[in-house]
This record gives C-alpha cells, sequence and structure tokens, in this order.
C-alpha cells in the first residue's frame, strides 16, 4: 500500500536529531503503550502486519504529526473497536470517567 | 460521554492508554502482572550490550563468526539471544571496502534481541526518508566520513528480516578479551551509523 508510512527518499523533514543517553522510554504512558500492545500481541489479539496495516491507514497529517507511540495507540485503539473487542462507546465511557477523575 | 462521540480521541495520550489497558484487563484480555513484566524485560534486560557480545564472539571465534554470517539467527541463539523482532535475522559485514548502514524506511524494524528497542531518530521521518538518498550525507551527520573509496551499502529493514552490523574491529585490540572488546560496539556502530572504538 502506498502512503505516508512509506518515507523512503522523501524530502523536506530537515535534520535528524540523535538524543545522547536516550532513555528506553520518555513518558511513563509510552511504556504503558509498549507493555499493552505486547501483552495483547502474545495474547493473540492481533498479529504483526494487522498492526503495522492500522498504523499505515493513519492519515498523512495525523500520522506526521503524532508520535511513534502515540501510531501504537492509534492502532490498538482501532484495532479493537473494528474486531469487536471494545465498543466506541466503551472507550467514550471510560474515557469520560478517567477524565473527571472518579476511576 | 457524548462529547466524544464525534470528535476524534482525547488528545492526551496517558488518559487514552489508560482507558484501552483498564478496558482490556477488565475484559480478561491482558494480565497487568505480564504488562508490568514486558516493560521491565525491554527497559532493563535487553538492549544493545548483547549485540556487542555477540560482535566481540565474531571478532574473537572464526568458527563462530562462520556460523554468524551464514545463519545469524541461530548464531545469536547461540549466545541465548533470541525472541520477538529477531526471529530472522542477516549480519551484514563492515570491511575496509564496504560500510554497511540499516534504516527500515516504512517504520521501526529493528533487531530488539540483540540491540533492544530503537532510540527515535532510528523511528523518525527525517532518518528513514534521507538514509535511502543520501548516506554519505546522513553518516557525515553523525560525525561519520566514509572515504569515497568505501562503498557504502543500505540496508532496509522489515517485518520479516532484520539486519545487524558486525563493524570492523579497532586497531590495537589485539588480545583483547571479548568482554574488553564488547565495550568498544555501540549501538550505533551495529546500526552502522557509527564505527567501533575503544572505550575513551
Amino acid at each position: 500500500m502506498n502512503g505516508i508510512h512509506d518515507l523512503g527518499g522523501m524530502h523536506g523533514f530537515g535534520p535528524i536529531r540523535p538524543e545522547p543517553n536516550e532513555p528506553v522510554f520518555h513518558h511513563d504512558w509510552e511504556r504503558r503503550v509498549f507493555g499493552v500492545m505486547m501483552a495483547a500481541f502474545g495474547g493473540g489479539q492481533y498479529n504483526v502486519d494487522q498492526f503495522r496495516h492500522a498504523i499505515e491507514r493513519m492519515g498523512a497529517p495525523d500520522y506526521l504529526a503524532s508520535s511513534y507511540y502515540e501510531h501504537w495507540l492509534h492502532a490498538m485503539e482501532r484495532l479493537f473497536q473494528e474486531r469487536g473487542t471494545i465498543s466506541r462507546a466503551e472507550l467514550d465511557n471510560k474515557w469520560a470517567e478517567l477524565s473527571k477523575g472518579t476511576a | 460521554m457524548a462529547d466524544h462521540s464525534h470528535t476524534g480521541p482525547p488528545s492526551d495520550p496517558e488518559l487514552r492508554i489508560k482507558a484501552l489497558e483498564s478496558l482490556l484487563v477488565e475484559k480478561g484480555l491482558i494480565d497487568p502482572a505480564a504488562v508490568d513484566e514486558i516493560i521491565e524485560t525491554y527497559e532493563h534486560r535487553i538492549g544493545p550490550r548483547n549485540g556487542a557480545k555477540v560482535v566481540a564472539r565474531a571478532w574473537t571465534d572464526p568458527a563462530y563468526k562462520a556460523r554468524l554470517m551464514q545463519d545469524a539467527t541461530a548464531a545469536i541463539a547461540e549466545l541465548g539471544f533470541s525472541g520477538a523482532q529477531g526471529e530472522d535475522m542477516v549480519v551484514v559485514e563492515n570491511t575496509p571496502e564496504v560500510h554497511n548502514v540499516v534504516v527500515c524506511t516504512l517504520c521501526s524494524c529493528y533487531p530488539w534481541p540483540t540491540l533492544g528497542l530503537p532510540p527515535v531518530w532510528y523511528k523518525s521521518a527525517p532518518y528513514r526518508a534521507r538514509l535511502v538518498s543520501d548516506p554519505r550525507g546522513v553518516l557525515a551527520e553523525f560525525g561519520l566520513a566514509i572515504p569515497d573509496q568505501t562503498e557504502v551499502r543500505v540496508w532496509d529493514s522489515n517485518a520479516e528480516l532484520r539486519y545487524l552490523v558486525l563493524p570492523m574491529r579497532p586497531a590495537g585490540t589485539e588480545g583483547w578479551s571479548e568482554e574488553r572488546l564488547a565495550a568498544c560496539v555501540t549501538r550505533d556502530a551495529m546500526i552502522g551509523t557509527a564505527i567501533a572504538s575503544p572505550p575513551p
């Protein structure tokens, strides 16, 4: 599939910025995204091709504006909804519950 | 709750992953202890020190190096390193004639069992876009000047195949132990954006 993920050879992204002594994760939420993705993968919820395809189906502006672990988060939310594992209503409710701090 | 229905998800990724993890746990689809264990493993137990041991062994044991070049996955597993994202490994050897460097233009494919999780720059657009069109320019940005007469080979990793660069052994390290040699081998030397050299 042709898409924004196919970055090889594109111009205009600017300099590469290596970070000295970079930590494995920069935020605790990145740790949880990684762990949840791998646990669900290990539990057979999706395979690696389905997961990558879900990232590759992101819209180009979203793909470029979001970070690596945000791509993973997007892919999981999408796959679980598409497979009927989690409904949008369940996500809406949980987001509302957590943002009120009542969880 | 209806305020979310026709817009995207909340912008806060912390809230989103909490919601997702909590729903998956409620449904019995993941075990939070397993999530913790996975994080612990990849944050603290798997990393480029593994790959450095493979390189040091290859530098000191010609029979091991031959096996590594023939069937990298099996030779790496001999040292106890195997698993996700390392199922099909290929080792590419740097020589005075050829310098190898690895990228994943499509995403972030990387040999986890030998290098751990990739750094942000490896997964970011500038490196993925530019290494394939201007490898010498990119290597210069990393402070690595490859002589004109040395060929630069760029390897584009994918979900089925992961590359590890076998750097050249630094001069002046004759007779060094494997442990001392391994300390010369950085993550970037095994990606190909640096060369191996004795630690300062």
